[in-house]
Parts: C-alpha cells; structure tokens; sequence
C-alpha cells in the first residue's frame, strides 16, 4: 500500500510540473490577448456596423458563447486542415481559446462602449475629428477602463480553462500530470500539484486584479462629473 | 457579481441566433449520409443531458448551501463554506474533474464516471452560485427583516418565509447562465470516458472522418439546447416576476 502523499514523488515532479507551467502561462497570456484583440473588434463590429454586419456578429459571438470550448478546439484542430490551414498544437488551441474569450470580452467591451454618452461622439463631431480619432481617443480611453476587472475575471477564467488544451497534446500543465501519473501510476500527487498551481496563481491574480481597479479608479481625470 | 455577471441577452438576437442554426443545421443535413451517425449522437445527447440536469440539482443544493452558511452559519461551517467556495473557483473544472476521478479512489471512494461528472461540475457551478446567493439575500431590503421582526417572526421565519423567496427570484437570471455554462462543461466528462455527445463526436470521427459534419452537428445539438435553457430561464423568470407583483399587491 503505498502512502496518501509521497513526498519524495512530489518533490520530483515538481521541476517537471513547473516547466510546464510556462506553456499554460505562455497560452494564457497569448490567448488572452488575441481574446481582448477579438473582443473589441467583435463588439465594434455589433455597435457600429451596418445592420448585416451587426446581426452576424450578435450571432457569432452567442454561437461561441453558447457552445463548449472542447468542441470548439476539436473542430479548429481537426477542420481547419480541410481548408488548408495546419496549425500546430499550441497555436490551434490559443486561437480557440482567444475566440472562445474574445466572445465574452465582447459583450463587456459593449457594456464599456454603450456607457460613454452620446454628447462625446456629438462633441468630438463639433471639434471635426475623424470617426475613428474619436473612437480611439475619446471612447476608449473612457469606456476601457470601468470594465477593466470584468476583463480581468475572463482573464482567469481563460487561464482555468488551458487545461482543455491536454485534448490536443498541448504539453501543458494537466497533460504533463496526466503523463506522469501514468508512467508511475501515482495520479494523486500531480493532479494535487496541478489544483494548486491553478488555486495560487488564481487567489494571487485576484488580489491583483483588485489592486489594478483600485489604480484605475485613482487616476486623475477619470472621474466624470455627472 | 454585477461586474462578471454576462449581460443580457436581447430577444432578437436569440431569434437570429435561431435562424442561423437552423440554416446552418440545414447545410449540415445536406450532406449525405448524416443519417448514419444521429442516432449515436442522439444516443450521446440523452448523456450529456443526464450529467447536466443531475449536475444543476447538486450545483442548486451546493450553492444554497454554501451561500446561507457563509452568511447565518456558525464560525467553523462559514470557514468551510468559504474554503469550498475559494477552492473550487480557484481551480480548474477538468482538474476537478480529474481529482475525483484519479485520486479520490486513493482514499477509498470510488465512484462512477457519471456520479464523479454529476458530483464535480455541480460543485465547480455551485461554487460560483453560491455568490449570487449571497448577492442576492443581500440585496433584499433591510426593511423586509425589520418589518418582519415587527411581526414576531424569527429570525429563521423570516429567511424561509420572507427574505428568500424574495432572493430566489432576483437568482433566476444568474443561474440561467449559471446553466449554460454547466452544459458546455459536461463537455469535459467526455474525458473520463463518459459517452456523453462529445465523446460520441470523436468516436464518430475517428470512424467516418467525416470531421466537419459532425462536430459542426455537435457544436449545433450544444447550441440548440443552450437556446432551449435561455428559453426555459425566461419563462420562469417572467412567471416568478408575475408571482412577486401578486405577493407585493396583495
């Protein structure tokens, strides 16, 4: 019988565990930067585009919204070679992850948009700058940042979900555990160690995430009088 | 809650939403031959709605649970409800999933694969539910307690009797998208060999590598009971809403 925890495994495995962390840090940070890339451009796209254009993206973003991620990773890793476009593991499943978030960063970058009042956009007209000057220094200097830890609550649950890449052997953290317990048939001592990475780097980005509204809310300047 | 809490979904997207999965299921059935593989599909689907009602009865239990003893239980019970709450939003649902599956049995509980699908994504949702419990217990006007305690009521009376009812309807919002996300995530059950409609899809793929077909029929069976759960939330929303005019009228 061997013990509930063996210590000796876990200190082993744990520089192997922490190498593959990188990867699901390495996919986090890309996903979740195309995810806020997408995001924007999707709820751009279902605010100031003509009607077509706003009711296919409306749909697109609740089609993404309302189908599991798993599926979404298979159908870009196995169909996008039918189209002639082979991406490798890693990158398949960082495409899937920033659609799959960009979907939902759309909806809050909308919340964002639509609080900005009208008189900027009719201001901005008065002063003559361009539609797209406007959008970019007027509107989303003042609509990014009140949704800034919505943003940041997507950005860990984006980090949650990475493990889904294991499906498509992305050596990442849960594969790499999935890997060492069955080479030694000791499952608990990884998957513990993979929770906890997942519970630390979580509570700490939360306290993070935090600090940052708090800075944002500080600014000078930010504050709109009523 | 506010700040995470996904918007609302307007109607006529809903519709639009309707129509392009309808085509889209259209274009889908055209190919030949799909005939072959619904049946297993279906087969999968009857799965994944089993892992997901009986996923939404454990997640229900779990958050009220945890959501009242957070806020009413004595110290030690708060901690734990606390504990639980942290431990399971902080962490992964596949790495949830995978814990009970692999290790609990280390410690002598073995439990199915559906019973650990069931068990792990009700308590990874009820974790993020029991917050909006919280929220919305919270968000009763204090006037409710006090006039209750006018009336003699307990403190117990008044939850069961006034404060709750009360919240239960502000939840219904939340938890229809507390729902849908439950539904994608019995996705993941398909990994502990559940054969559940995802893992019919790959079963079938690796089959007929007829790729397209069916994870695109996959990804619009998902679509159309999401539509269905939205769908469902609304009534009942609307029903409760009808319900709280009457209880306030009279």
């Amino acid at each position: 019988m061997t013990p509930i925890w063996d210590g000796d495994y876990a200190r082993e495995i744990l520089p192997i565990l922490a190498e593959a962390s990188l990867i699901t840090v390495q996919a986090t940070l890309m996903g979740f930067a195309l995810a806020l890339v997408l995001g924007l451009l999707f709820a751009a796209g279902r605010l100031y585009g003509p009607p077509g254009l706003r009711l296919a993206f409306g749909a697109v973003v609740e089609f993404i919204r309302s189908t599991p991620l798993l599926i979404q990773i298979f159908f870009l890793y196995y169909v996008m070679p039918d189209f002639g476009l082979t991406l490798d593991a890693l990158p398949t499943g960082v495409l899937a992850l920033g659609l799959h978030y960009g979907a939902y960063c759309a909806e809050v970058y909308r919340a964002g948009l639509d609080n900005v009042p009208k008189g900027q956009w009719e201001a901005s007209i008065a002063l003559n700058l361009s539609p797209w000057n406007t959008f970019r220094r007027i509107i989303l200097p003042q609509a990014i940042p009140p949704v800034v830890p919505a943003l940041g609550n997507y950005l860990v649950a984006l980090f949650k979900e990475t493990p889904l890449l294991s499906v498509i052997a992305v050596l990442e953290l849960m594969q790499t555990a999935k890997i060492l317990g069955s080479e030694s048939f000791q499952y608990t001592e990884p998957i513990t160690l993979v929770g906890l990475f997942f519970l630390a780097f979580s509570l700490v980005s939360a306290a993070l995430i935090q600090r940052l509204e708090r800075h944002l809310n500080r600014r000078p300047g930010r504050q709109r009088t009523p | 809650m506010a700040g995470s809490a996904p918007p609302h979904r307007p109607q006529a997207l809903l519709l639009a939403t309707g129509l392009l999965a309808f085509a889209a299921g259209l274009v889908v059935a055209s190919f030949a031959g799909f005939r072959d593989f619904l049946p297993e599909l279906l087969r999968g689907a009857r799965v994944t709605v089993t892992v997901a009602l009986g996923g939404a009865v454990v997640a229900v239990a779990a958050a009220l649970t945890a959501g009242l003893l957070r806020l009413y239980g004595p110290r030690p019970l708060r901690w734990l409800a606390t504990a639980y709450i942290e431990t399971f939003r902080g962490t992964s649902a596949l790495v949830q999933l995978f814990w009970l599956f692999f290790v609990l049995p280390h410690f002598g509980i073995t439990l199915g694969p559906m019973a650990v699908g069931i068990t792990a994504l009700g308590l990874n949702i009820g974790a993020y539910g029991a917050e909006v419990v919280r929220g919305a217990i919270g968000a009763v006007p204090r006037g409710q307690w006090e006039a209750a305690r006018a009336l003699n009521l307990s403190q117990a009376q008044t939850l069961r009797r006034i404060v709750l009812p009360q919240a239960l309807v502000a939840m219904i919002p939340p938890w229809g998208n507390f729902l849908i996300e439950l539904l994608k995530a019995t996705s993941l059950v398909s990994l502990i060999t559940l054969a559940d409609l995802s893992f019919k899809a790959q079963q079938i793929n690796q089959n007929t590598l007829r790729t397209a077909e069916v994870f695109g029929l996959v990804l619009l069976m998902y679509l159309a009971l999401s539509t269905l759960i939205t769908l469902g939330m609304r009534a009942l929303e609307r029903r409760a809403a009808r319900g709280l005019r009457r209880g306030r009228a009279a």
